[in-house]
């Protein structure tokens, strides 16, 4: 078997190859629960209904759209330009901490609360992925360090609520007082879908659609990212635009983690409670979009149904929640592997 | 005083064994051109083989645990070689995808083993006094192993002429593809008996996310030892020693207790920090983490 270049590709060859990619990863799941010993009928009928076939489905969907919208759009765009951030999780936790940080302990008039929680949480998730930035420049390879950083992460956000920031009126649990009022972030009525994070996440993917495609950074960016060696050529600084890539990811997912503090939670509580996983889920949402920021608006609902699925397999057929990394897992692997169909044609025998 | 600094060693070295194996896996695959993050993966499913062969038989022999463990890191690592290098998917996104799929399948299907004892748990040698699993044997005895096959045998010249320059190997009249998933189902192995280790020998029971963390501090152990088994053995040590220190030290000092667990992943950004600066990045196989297309470069 060998693969011959095909002279262009097409969009509609792209999208059959992931479609097919898609389909193929949902039958090999269908094997491993029956492996695990449930009907894989059982487990996409209980996913479809409780997601997409009922009004407060559909809101828990939406709920976990909002950070894999912010975050997978930032990753689509450090795809684009070969920085692997795999530390959006890390990221995420940081801008969280940041966001409950300033509700709690700086005094801020009412209405300031909010919009200064979401800025100090760009500001924290844009310096953690700054580190893996910045160790990238001693030749430290970024999936690595934003990998560690995540565990980093972890502590600090643990250290924080069961430590300096542990709340006065809470007893046994380790989480942090309640932020004040004018923090709390609208919903829609009856869902905890808050919807101005939601509005940012469209404006943030579409904005960085639009710096990608349009903007002589975006252009830089993708030469980089495409051939590295015509970049050096033309005299671009690949190392400053993998910084302001990894600033800008980062940034998003701070975004993320302070909209979930504002938006659902309203205090800083464990780190497996802010976020399930959403850094790695938007590593998908991001790879599906074939890295354009914008297309996430479409993918990031998609892998909120996996999501949202994964909680109700949860109470539905008492499957352990890992059923989501084996979902994500193998959806990344056979995105990737599928890659190699949207340029070539396969040829058979050898050559 | 004597007594500290043995019990230390001691510790270090069972906490070392799984970053040996795992990293000397880590070595074989990598040495072959191929980049595998996905070791954590490949442990959770060895824990999780080795675990429900010993559980679900007690009577047959524990080297078949073993081998089930080995047996399974190795079929997980199919994925990554078919990805990697059969459809030349990118190495780095192939492992991390593999990550995930070993922790989560072995979080899904090891759930009914959770809690479960293991009355036949590999029984720890006693050499010259002191208490050791056979598994650190066992890894200290297959460093020096691959060692002498990487630098003094023609099959190990083979695998590294793969990794620095597919090109020229493929001239020679080498199979670059056929090494390559050798050298990836291989790794796949040492991986699977990391994890048998944690499971019938380290804590011998089964629980979710066993590896915690291991198998990525494997990965980034191998550019510190600088794709270099006998050094793997001393990096490996290292890292069990501060694992050591970090249970030593908790409870009973004023340093809160997550700056201990976050502390492994602090010191391996430090050391690859270190280790970047010093160029020792630049000891990598030339062809890493680059698919091998013939007649392109």
């Amino acid at each position: 078997m060998r693969f011959v270049a095909l002279p262009a590709t097409t969009t509609a060859r792209s999208a059959l190859v992931t479609l097919a990619a898609v389909v193929v990863a949902l039958v090999v799941c269908a094997l491993i629960f029956l492996v695990y010993g449930v009907s894989p009928g059982a487990v996409y009928g209980s996913m479809l209904r409780g997601t997409l076939g009922d009004p407060t489905g559909l809101a828990e969907v939406g709920r976990r759209t909002i950070p894999l919208l912010l975050i997978g759009s930032g990753l689509a765009l450090a795809f684009r330009a070969q920085f692997f951030n795999i530390g959006a999780e890390g990221q995420l936790l940081l801008g969280a901490v940041f966001a409950a940080g300033t509700a709690l302990f700086i005094p801020l008039p009412g209405p300031l609360v909010a919009p200064a929680m979401f800025i100090m949480g760009a500001l924290g998730g844009g310096l953690w992925a700054g580190i893996a930035a910045w160790l990238r420049r001693v030749n430290v390879n970024e999936i690595l360090s934003t990998l560690m950083l995540n565990y980093v992460a972890v502590a600090v956000v643990t250290y924080l609520i069961a430590g300096p920031w542990k709340g006065k009126d809470v007893r046994g649990y380790i989480y942090t007082d309640t932020i004040p009022a004018g923090g709390y972030l609208p919903v829609v009525p009856g869902t905890q879908v808050h919807w101005p994070t939601l509005l940012l996440g469209i404006v943030v993917a579409l904005g960085l659609q639009w710096l990608l495609t349009r903007s002589t950074f975006g252009y830089a960016l993708r030469v980089v990212g495409e051939n590295a060696g015509a970049a050096r050529y033309a005299g671009l600084n690949a190392a400053g635009i993998a910084t302001v890539v990894a600033l800008i990811t980062g940034g998003a997912a701070g975004l993320a983690g302070a909209g979930e503090v504002a938006g659902i939670h309203h205090r800083l509580l464990e780190a497996g409670q802010i976020s399930l996983g959403y850094g790695f889920t938007a590593v998908i949402v991001a790879w599906l979009a074939r890295g354009n920021p914008a297309l996430c608006l479409v993918t990031a609902p998609l892998m909120g149904v996996i999501l949202a699925g994964g909680d109700l397999l949860k109470i539905d057929l008492n499957m352990p929640f890992r059923v989501v990394d084996v979902f994500s897992g193998v959806i990344l692997l056979c995105l990737i592997a599928s890659e190699v169909f949207v340029r070539h044609r396969v040829v058979w025998g050898r050559a | 005083m004597d007594n500290i600094v043995v019990e230390a060693l001691v510790r270090a070295l069972a906490v070392g064994t799984p970053l040996l194996l795992a990293s000397l896996g880590a070595i074989v695959n990598e040495r072959s051109g191929i980049v595998n993050l996905g070791m954590e993966g490949v442990m959770a499913i060895g824990a999780l083989a080795a675990f429900a062969v010993a559980a679900s038989a007690p009577d047959a022999s524990l080297w078949l645990a073993v081998l089930a463990s080995m047996l399974a890191g190795a079929a997980l690592c199919t994925l990554h070689a078919l990805a990697t290098v059969t459809l030349r998917a990118n190495q780095f996104v192939s492992g991390l995808a593999l990550a995930l799929i070993g922790t989560g399948a072995a979080g899904l299907l090891g759930k009914k083993f959770e809690g479960l004892p293991l009355f036949n748990k590999v029984p720890d040698w006693t050499l010259g006094g002191f208490t050791v699993s056979p598994f650190t044997v066992v890894a200290l005895l297959l460093a020096g192993a691959l060692a002498f096959y990487l630098n003094a045998t023609r099959p190990g010249l083979t695998l590294r002429s793969v990794g620095e320059n597919p090109a020229a190997a493929d001239v020679l009249g080498v199979n670059v593809g056929l090494v390559r998933w050798l050298g990836v189902l291989g790794g796949g192995a040492l991986g699977g008996l990391a994890g048998a280790f944690l499971s019938l020998s380290y804590r011998s029971s089964w629980s979710d996310n066993m590896a915690g963390g291991l198998g990525w501090i494997a990965v980034a152990l191998v550019i510190f030892v600088a794709w270099d088994p006998l050094r793997a053995v001393a990096g490996a040590l290292f890292f069990g020693f501060l694992y050591y220190l970090q249970f030593r030290l908790q409870g009973n000092s004023p340093i809160p207790t997550e700056v201990f667990s976050a502390m492994p992943f602090v010191l391996v950004l430090v050391v690859l920090a270190l280790a970047g600066r010093r160029g020792q990045a630049g000891s990598a196989p030339a062809g890493l983490g680059r698919a091998y297309v013939r007649g392109e470069r």
